[in-house]
């Protein structure tokens, strides 16, 4: 029998207090996790509103046109800044990174705490907003509908400027973390490929969000002092806020994939006890979808007015995203060739990222292809391949991360009947969700449509429908986590039998991570060389 | 009148135009590749998972780590093929982008929210882009406002409308029919509103449309009518009502004569005068409560349809 140990980091110091100052990683990456399932959750209500809404072709079914270009915006802000973008990096690399290097914390305690107060800093400027008169700009702010527009523009940009710098300094803790604080014996190589992927995360946060900030800046200034770099009835270029916008925003695609894409390294190793295949590969891949994302921005401007040449050279660069993307999926596919395939939750979760995630760089194919794109654009094509990257790839590995580490956060493991039939109802619900949005699109449904005629509504009904169980599973999810936090059954060290230095401290972990400092004596998916026998009791 | 063309495949709208058949065969082969390779990694995890599902308590698993030959494979082979979608997709966009010489032009002006189509030959359009089948169709677009997106879904093409340049699209219809025209660049509350229809008639129905639009107000009796033809025709009913019921701007009902508060606490009295500088430069006096998101209809109305408005907007004053 497995039991809790009596000394952890959550039983170290008690009371609220001791949380709010708290100057533990791990403390911190709970933190984390409850403000950003809080915002997930309101920010799924809003999407459940669209979806209400769209059910039916009578136009202001649920609610008025106004209302619902408010709750488009909301959802996508939300869910773009409020939970995306920190999901993973904030609540598991917090968690995580520290353990799996064998350090004691991260290399800057008090700027990691700093980043969370920034965070709800940030958030509480994006509430704010919405009960001071809501946003209906879409969550990427195109002028000069939003710098004319009479609605709390300035305090939800504001809020995205302030999380901003909640991202920057996460980012840059953890590639600090990483350079200086890795156990003995733990080189580059050495390093479990999550970590590599929040290193790349990092180099993105610390050099693309400042570009965001000084755009959403200059947005303010153009509302505030009329400075006329955006508005065109000033002399202003409305083209240029897109070139701005995108340069942060698509490589924050990436800020927000990367980590997803470390956490399938670690669930599918472990989950199928087998030796990752093309380490390097995947590695260096995460360094190159990093740079090569800094150069594709143009692709969200194919129709927006840009040069043709531009064009042609975004659209080419763009296809070099693809590629290491590719390898990454090959890599991960021949990893379970030879495996011992547990089919566990993490798992499940895995092989649903796996399939979604491939859907998604697919229909990429179509969008990073010129003409092709010129019909495509703006249309639900484009919303359902987001999702299904965005949705499909960050969120499933973000919730195959759960799956995966949550009996190390709390030492106790979910009901796992309850985890498999919710992966199984966000699996259809999501797909059914977003395929039916794909075929919309391709039939010429814009996006950002509060009204739609008779022609598209049949899909959108089925959209609706696989929205609600999507939402059901989610929910699901919800109930059974927290319920596993105050009674599920003791997880023990080791519940996946995986290598990586956090399953050899004790779940929960103590407050100072590990009794004493580990040494990396072999690298993190040795599974052709040792065997450590699962914890988890039958 | 015929009624919109809801032809087309399972997966695309009908071809409506001389590039909706190139820009389709590209779409299909990027879509059989995509299949292809989504049948290989699915077929392949659940080839692993049956063959290589954990039995019992695992053992040392000893599958490979890296394989040159495999990964130069699965490399080289999706490069060659992105390569193919990239100069395939590009070719096509270049003949997009590229305009006809012998081509009819007509200017297309969006506002919030609706398109304005006007015709060399003096004929205005709301939401309805009516053209000729098998002539080369240039549009000269630009906004008044904020961006559109003109989209005509069947054609397959689409190009921004800018409030600072005018932007250029181009297409020949192949088929007389009704399809489909959108806004697809969100531009506030009544985006999803902007909608309208392109007509594409024969050569002879076109020049008939033509001459017979010319002049809406030649077969009027009187100025009044033509008002009432002119508020439905450019959708200012969209805003204004004519009933009293309140909308995004101040209704006709009782309108003329009566003094508006404006957003500077002055008064102005409404008269011919007042309605006219409104349509014309709508944003130098906003009454008291109202957003100002008209813009100007200079060059969209011909000063007889503002001499109509006006007298229809007195006779819903008496």
């Amino acid at each position: 029998m497995n039991t809790i140990p009596e000394q952890n980091f959550l039983t170290a110091e008690k009371g609220l207090k001791s949380w709010l100052t708290t100057l533990d990683h791990k403390r911190i990456g709970i933190l984390y996790l409850i403000s950003i399932t809080f915002f997930f959750f309101v920010g799924g209500l809003f999407a459940l509103m669209i979806r209400l809404e769209l059910m039916f072709p009578q136009d202001e079914f649920f609610i008025k046109l106004d209302d619902f270009n408010q709750v488009f915006t909301l959802h996508g802000v939300i869910m773009i800044f409020l939970v995306i973008i920190p999901s993973v990096p904030a609540v598991l690399g917090n968690f995580v990174l520290p353990l799996q290097l064998g350090a004691k914390d991260v290399a800057f305690p008090r700027l990691n705490l700093a980043s969370w107060y920034l965070y709800m800093f940030g958030a509480s400027f994006a509430l704010f907003s919405i009960f001071t008169g809501g946003v209906d700009t879409g969550w990427t702010f195109y002028a000069p509908y939003s710098t004319t527009i009479d609605r709390s523009v300035i305090s939800m940009t504001m809020a995205v400027f302030i999380i901003g710098f909640s991202s920057i300094f996460t980012g840059l803790n953890f590639i600090v973390t990483i350079h200086k604080l890795r156990a003995p014996g733990m080189t580059w190589f050495r390093m479990p490929l999550f970590a590599w992927s929040i290193y790349a995360t990092g180099i993105l946060q610390v050099v693309a969000t400042p570009v965001i900030g000084i755009t959403v800046v200059l947005l303010v200034l153009e509302r505030l002092l009329g400075i006329g770099i955006f508005d065109p009835t000033m002399g202003g270029d409305p083209v240029l806020f897109q070139h701005f916008f995108w340069f942060y925003s698509h490589p924050a695609v990436y800020i927000m994939i990367l980590p997803g894409m470390g956490i399938i390294s670690e669930t599918i190793t472990a989950m199928a006890h087998k030796n990752i295949f093309g380490y390097k590969a995947i590695a260096y891949s995460s360094l190159g979808i990093a740079f090569t994302s800094f150069l594709v921005w143009g692709h969200h401007m194919f129709v927006s007015g840009q040069s043709e040449f531009a064009a042609m050279v975004f659209s080419f660069l763009t296809f070099f995203v693809a590629i290491p993307s590719a390898i990454k999926v090959f890599n991960w596919i021949a990893t379970l060739y030879k495996g011992s395939i547990s089919l566990d939750t993490p798992m499940l979760y895995t092989f649903s990222f796996l399939i979604l995630f491939t859907i998604g760089g697919l229909t990429g194919l179509f969008l990073g292809t010129l003409s092709v794109n010129v019909t495509l654009s703006d249309t639900y094509f484009v919303v359902a391949h987001f999702h299904y990257v965005m949705m499909g790839g960050s969120i499933i590995a973000f919730l195959a991360g759960l799956h995966y580490w949550w009996p190390k956060i709390w030492g106790r493991m979910y009901n796992e009947k309850l985890a498999k039939i919710a992966c199984g109802m966000v699996f259809v619900g999501f797909n059914v969700t977003f395929i039916s949005q794909f075929l919309l699109g391709l039939k010429g449904m814009p996006r950002r449509y509060a009204t739609f005629t008779s022609e598209f509504a049949q899909l959108n009904g089925f959209s609706s429908w696989g929205a609600f169980l999507l939402g059901a599973g989610l929910l699901l999810t919800a109930i059974y986590l927290i319920h596993a936090v105050y009674k599920g059954k003791p997880a023990g060290n080791n519940p996946w039998g995986a290598l990586t230095l956090e399953w050899t401290t004790s779940s929960p972990p103590p407050h100072n991570n590990f009794e004493k400092s580990p040494t990396a004596h072999y690298g993190p998916y040795d599974f052709d060389k040792i065997v450590v026998e699962s914890t988890l009791d039958d | 009148m015929q009624s919109i063309d809801t032809t087309g495949t399972f997966l695309l709208p009908p071809q409506g135009s001389t590039m909706a058949a190139d820009v389709d065969a590209l779409f299909y082969f990027i879509y059989y590749v995509s299949v292809f390779f989504f049948a290989l990694i699915v077929g392949l995890i659940i080839l692993f998972t049956i063959k290589y599902k954990r039995r019992g308590k695992p053992g040392l698993t000893s599958g490979p780590t890296h394989s040159r030959p495999l990964e130069i494979i699965w490399t080289v082979i999706p490069t060659i093929l992105v390569l193919i979608m990239f100069g395939w997709g590009f070719k096509d966009f270049i003949r997009l982008q590229v305009m006809p010489h012998e081509s009819y032009e007509i200017n297309v002006t969006a506002r919030q929210w609706q398109w304005d189509i006007i015709y060399a030959e003096g004929v205005t359009s709301v939401n309805e882009l009516v053209v000729p089948v098998g002539r080369p169709v240039k549009l000269l677009m630009s906004s008044r406002d904020v961006i559109h997106s003109f989209y005509i879904p069947s054609f397959r093409v689409k190009m921004d409308v800018l409030p600072n340049r005018y932007t250029n699209l181009w297409f020949e219809a192949t088929r007389v029919g009704e399809f489909p025209l959108t806004c697809s660049e969100y531009c506030g509350q009544q985006h999803s509103l902007m909608r309208g229809t392109v007509r594409v008639l024969t050569e002879e129905d076109f020049e008939t449309w033509i001459s017979e639009n010319a002049n809406l107000l030649e077969n009027l009796v009187t100025l009044e009518e033509g008002g009432e033809l002119i508020y439905n025709k450019f959708l200012c009913y969209s805003c204004h009502s004519v009933d009293g019921t309140a909308g995004n701007g101040p209704t006709w009902r009782g309108l003329f004569g009566t003094m508006e508060r404006l957003e500077d606490g002055s008064e102005v009295l409404v008269d011919e005068n007042y309605i006219r500088e409104s349509i014309l430069n709508p944003k130098s006096k906003i009454v008291a409560g109202y957003q100002p998101i008209m813009s100007t209809y200079q060059g969209t109305l011909k000063p007889e349809y503002i001499d109509a408005i006006i007298a229809y907007i007195k006779s819903l004053s008496n």
